[in-house]
Formats: C-alpha cells, structure tokens, sequence
C-alpha cells in the first residue's frame, strides 16, 4: 500500500474534474444545512410535545368518609391489580387543603371546614393507556355505565376534553416530524450517492483501463474513495461552520426572548457537528466505494 | 498423502498432452458462446511459440476479438483450455487476474489511454500498479518514451496528440513492463497507411527483442506484405494458419532491419544492403534484461 500515491491521485482528480467535484460537494454542504436544521426543529418539537403529554393524569377521588384501610385497600387495587401505571402519588384530604388554601386563602377561609377528598394522582407509563386505566378502576357495565371498583371510590376523573386534544395534537406531531425526517434523510442519501454515481459514471472508461493494465480492484477503488471523503468533509466543515455562523448570528440573540427557541431539549451543537461530520464522511465513503463496484467488473 | 499425489499424476488423463514447453499460448478446442447465443470461437487448437510474430485476420465478427478478451481474461471459455506461459487460464482465480494481466502488454483500436494523464503519466500508470518505485519509473519511463518517439510529448495530454502518436503512447505503456507477451487488436484500426506502418514498425522491433506478437487487424494487405505466421477465423473457426511460405524469401531467411522492414511494408524494393542505422530497440534486450 501506498498513501502518498494514493491521495495524490485523489487530489489529481479532484482538480482534473472540478465540475463533478464541486457537485457532490454542494450536495453534501445542502444537505448537511437541511438536516442541520432540521434535527434540533425535530428534536424541539417532539420534546415540547413529550412535555405536554406527561401532563396527563388521572385522579381518583375517595369518598369522604373513606377510612384509613379503605384508602389502603385502594392503594392496593391501584398499585397490584391496574394495569400501566407509572407513579402514583397519595394527597391526603390535609394535603390537599394546605394546597389549595395557599394557593386561594380567602375562599377557603370562608368555607370553614375542608370539603376536600383523599385523592390517587395516578399518572400512566404512557399517556395513550390512560383509557385503560380507566376502564380498570370504573368497567363499563352491560348498559354502558361506568360503575367503579370500589365503592370507596366517590369519582375518577380524567380531563377527558383536554386529554384526547393532547393526545391528537401531540400523536400528529410526532408523525409528521418523523414522516419529514424520514423523507429527509432519504432524499440526501439519494442526492449524494447520485452525485458520486454521476462523477463515476462519467469516469468509467478510466476504471476499465486500468483493470486493463493489471491494477487490483482495490489500487482503482482507494484514490476514488479517498476523493470521495475528502469532497464529503469539505462539504461537511462548511456545512458546521455555516451553521455555527447561523447559531450565533441568529438564534443565540433570540433565544433571550423566545422560550420556544430555549427549548432545553435540543442537543448541544458540538454533537450536532460531530454527528453531521461523520454521516458526510461516512456516506460519501460507502457511496464511492460501492458505486464503484459496478464498474469494477471488467 | 501419497494417494492423492498418485492421483494427480497426468497418467490419469492419457489424452492430454503435457504443455509445449515452448509455447507462450495454446489454444485446445476452445469455445466461447456468448449468453446472448452468439458463438465466438469454435473449437479452436493452436499454439503460438515463445518470441513468434503471429497475425490473427479475419472479418467483423469472426472471433478475433473474442480470442483477445479469452486472452485477456475479461471472458471465460465455454468449453476447452487456454494455457498462457504454462498456466492455465481457467486456474486462475478472479483475484489474481490484475497480477496474471501484468504479464501482458495490451494495444487498442481505441488506445484506451487515460485522458486525465500526461504522456508521461500513462506510460508511469503500468508501472504504478505493479508498485514500482520512483526511482524505477523516472529511470524507465523516458526511455521507453524515447525509444518510441514521442520524446517531446512528454507532458501533452492524451487529446493533444494525433492517432498515430497516441498508438505510440499506447505501444509504450504495453512494452514499459517488457512483459513476456504482446497483444494487439486492431492496432491500426484506426491509423491512415503510412502511420500504420510506423506502428507495425514498432511492433516489429518490440518482436526483435524476444517479445511474442500477437496482432488481431482485418488489413490483409499489411498481413500479405509482413510474412508472418497468419492465423486466419472465419465464424469462430480457424480456416488457415500458416508460416507463411513467402516469409524470409526477400530477406534472405535473416532477420531485416526496422528501414529494411519499413520499405518491405510500403511495397518499396529493399534497400542495399548497408551497414544497419543503429536501432536503439536492438539494445533493449542487453540492457533490460
């Protein structure tokens, strides 16, 4: 083996077709931007909607009268025998009043006694099973009713107006964002290995000779494959630093004002480039190496 | 151990006859039909000895090139044995190909030159693969060019050049590795008359070294006037090889000179017989080998 030879050949070519060149390196600098983009917009998105989603919860309220070993009993049936749940989380009717009083002094100063119930904050281990948990602590019955479970329960409650947008909202979200990413990642891919297929297309008649001359398959394919991931990471620095200049140019400043942009789930911008780098690197090698083969066979 | 040695032995297989030491190539009812059922060669038996000239004529179509790509090993026989310097071909595994086409020197209608490469760079290209050092390329590559003519065009590209002088590149590039046997289909396929003639001139002096010739055209006339061995296809068979009888009768059984051989391919009479103009090529087998 011999690197010297090899990149020195890599960069003969590169400058000998710059056109072709040039190419696949814009393909790779558009798409990296697009995708640079367009992962900290997704991973934004979803994180809100997955906030928005852990708000879901079910509340069980006891009956005012409930003893202490109904509330156990209670407890039990919720911990052991319902299915899909996450946390649940007691509020004594004491608890609950310091809560409520805090937060609205007057109006229970005025209410004298505490009209609170024991309450069962149960909250799933995902928000779409909530119905299930419904349908354990209060079956339908033959005629439709709700009945509960446990006559020491007085009501169990879900926002269900409030839920199901949520949970439409959030669902339709996440499709789109994965649907748009998907598409993405696939056009890229395309682009790029159809940039490189071009490049070697038009070179094939070169590989042909020489196969001719006695070169091995892997003599023709390093200087190809060294071209190739030098042009992905070229296209790949300028792809991070465009980005970079956009970050501090633009989103740093506003991000001050807007929480939206604040968004603490993004991931931070050195794994971003990272992870932009070595797809470019990465993709433009197999692309090379595998368009190639085709043409290898002489 | 033994059992299996005793097998092998070439007593198993009374008919096959033990390879011609001398042969560069032998040829042992080869056939190749195309997948697309278009039949290539027919059953073709012939053997080419170590430092002959050897014409391969016939029309479009008659096989010429089918028994340069079975050469080559771009093609595998569909049915006998081809066995090139003592080995066969069909021994050969797909990896070695690179290595065993090292052996041979190839020459194109089309020179199949690289366009991106200076003259230069295409002849150092086929010593490049072999992993030769510099030392060895820059020592060698202006020769060969030098020995060809095409001393000044070192660093034109490939479309900088007429025909003629890209064959010549192409000659090079085939002959810098002095391999042991020379292909050339349709050489002068593509060449007016006269530069045919200096490309067949090269030919010549490269055989004079000790190099096997092998030379696919369709020219008959050129083939008439060089009384070589002529291998003649039609439809993928052989219909004529011959030593050609007519071979030596002007140059008197010796070998001519490259200007004797020059005015024998234009047709003109021999010159007198004078003290030979220094052929550099009549050294090359000195100092290279």
């Amino acid at each position: 083996m011999k690197p010297g030879f090899f990149v020195k050949e890599a960069l003969r070519s590169i400058r000998r077709n710059p056109i072709p060149s040039f190419a696949a390196m814009a393909s790779m600098l558009v798409t990296l931007l697009v995708l640079g983009v367009f992962i900290p917009m997704v991973q934004a998105t979803t994180g809100a909607a997955n906030t928005v989603r852990g708000r879901v919860l079910l509340d069980v309220y006891m009956q005012r009268d409930a003893t202490s070993s109904d509330i156990a009993r209670v407890r039990a049936r919720i911990d052991n025998n319902t299915p899909h749940v996450k946390k649940v989380e007691y509020v004594s009717k004491g608890q609950a009043y310091k809560q409520e009083s805090a937060r609205n002094p007057e109006a229970y100063k005025l209410l004298g006694s505490n009209p609170l119930p024991d309450t069962f904050r149960v909250t799933p281990d995902d928000p779409d099973n909530i119905g299930a948990i419904l349908n354990s602590l209060a079956p339908r019955n033959t005629a439709g009713h709700r009945q509960l479970a446990d006559q020491s329960i007085e009501r169990v409650r879900n926002e269900k107006d409030q839920t199901d947008k949520i949970l439409t909202v959030t669902k339709l979200v996440k499709w789109a964002m994965v649907i748009l990413t998907s598409l993405l990642v696939l056009a890229s891919v395309l682009l790029v290995s159809n940039t490189i297929r071009l490049s070697l297309f038009s070179r094939r008649r070169e590989v042909e000779v020489m196969k001719l001359v006695g070169a091995t398959d892997w003599f023709i394919r390093w200087p190809f494959m060294i071209e190739g991931v030098a042009l992905g990471a070229i296209g790949g620095v300028m792809a991070v630093l465009l980005l970079a200049v956009g970050k501090v140019a633009l989103i740093d400043p506003l991000s001050n004002d807007f929480a939206l942009i604040a968004a603490p789930k993004t991931m931070p911008f050195f794994a971003l480039a990272a992870l932009l780098l070595g797809a470019s690197v990465a993709v433009s090698a197999a692309g090379s190496g595998l368009s190639l083969r085709r043409f290898l066979r002489v | 151990m033994a059992a299996t040695e005793i097998q092998r032995k070439p007593v198993a297989q009374p008919e096959r006859r033990q390879p011609d030491p001398n042969a560069v190539i032998e040829f042992r009812g080869v056939s190749k039909t195309y997948e697309s059922g278009d039949v290539g060669l027919e059953n073709a038996t012939f053997s080419i000895a170590r430092g002959e000239f050897v014409f391969i004529v016939g029309q479009t179509g008659s096989g010429k090139s089918t028994i340069m790509r079975l050469l080559l090993k771009e093609h595998e026989t569909t049915g006998g044995r081809i066995v090139v310097a003592g080995r066969d071909l069909s021994e050969i595994e797909d990896k070695k190909v690179p290595y065993y086409r090292r052996n041979l020197g190839v020459v194109f209608q089309d020179f199949k030159l690289l366009p991106n490469r200076t003259v230069h760079d295409n002849v150092a290209y086929a010593l490049q693969v072999t992993g030769r050092s510099r030392k060895e390329i820059r020592a060698k590559v202006p020769d060969i060019l030098r020995l060809t003519g095409l001393a000044t065009k070192l660093h034109n590209y490939p479309d900088q050049l007429s025909g003629g002088e890209q064959q010549r590149v192409s000659v090079a590039r085939a002959f810098v590795n002095h391999p042991p046997l020379l292909l050339a289909d349709e050489p002068t396929g593509n060449l007016d008359p006269e530069t045919s003639i200096g490309i067949m001139q090269l030919l010549y002096r490269i055989n004079r070294t000790g190099t096997t010739v092998l030379v696919a055209t369709h020219d008959s006339h050129m083939v008439d006037r060089m009384r070589r061995r002529v291998i003649e296809l039609e439809r993928g068979r052989i219909v004529r090889d011959e030593a050609d009888a007519m071979y030596g009768r002007r140059g008197g059984g010796r070998d001519l000179s490259t200007s004797e051989f020059g005015a024998l391919m234009r047709g003109e009479p021999a010159p007198e017989p004078q003290r030979m103009p220094k052929d550099p090529f009549d050294e090359v087998d000195e100092a290279w080998r």
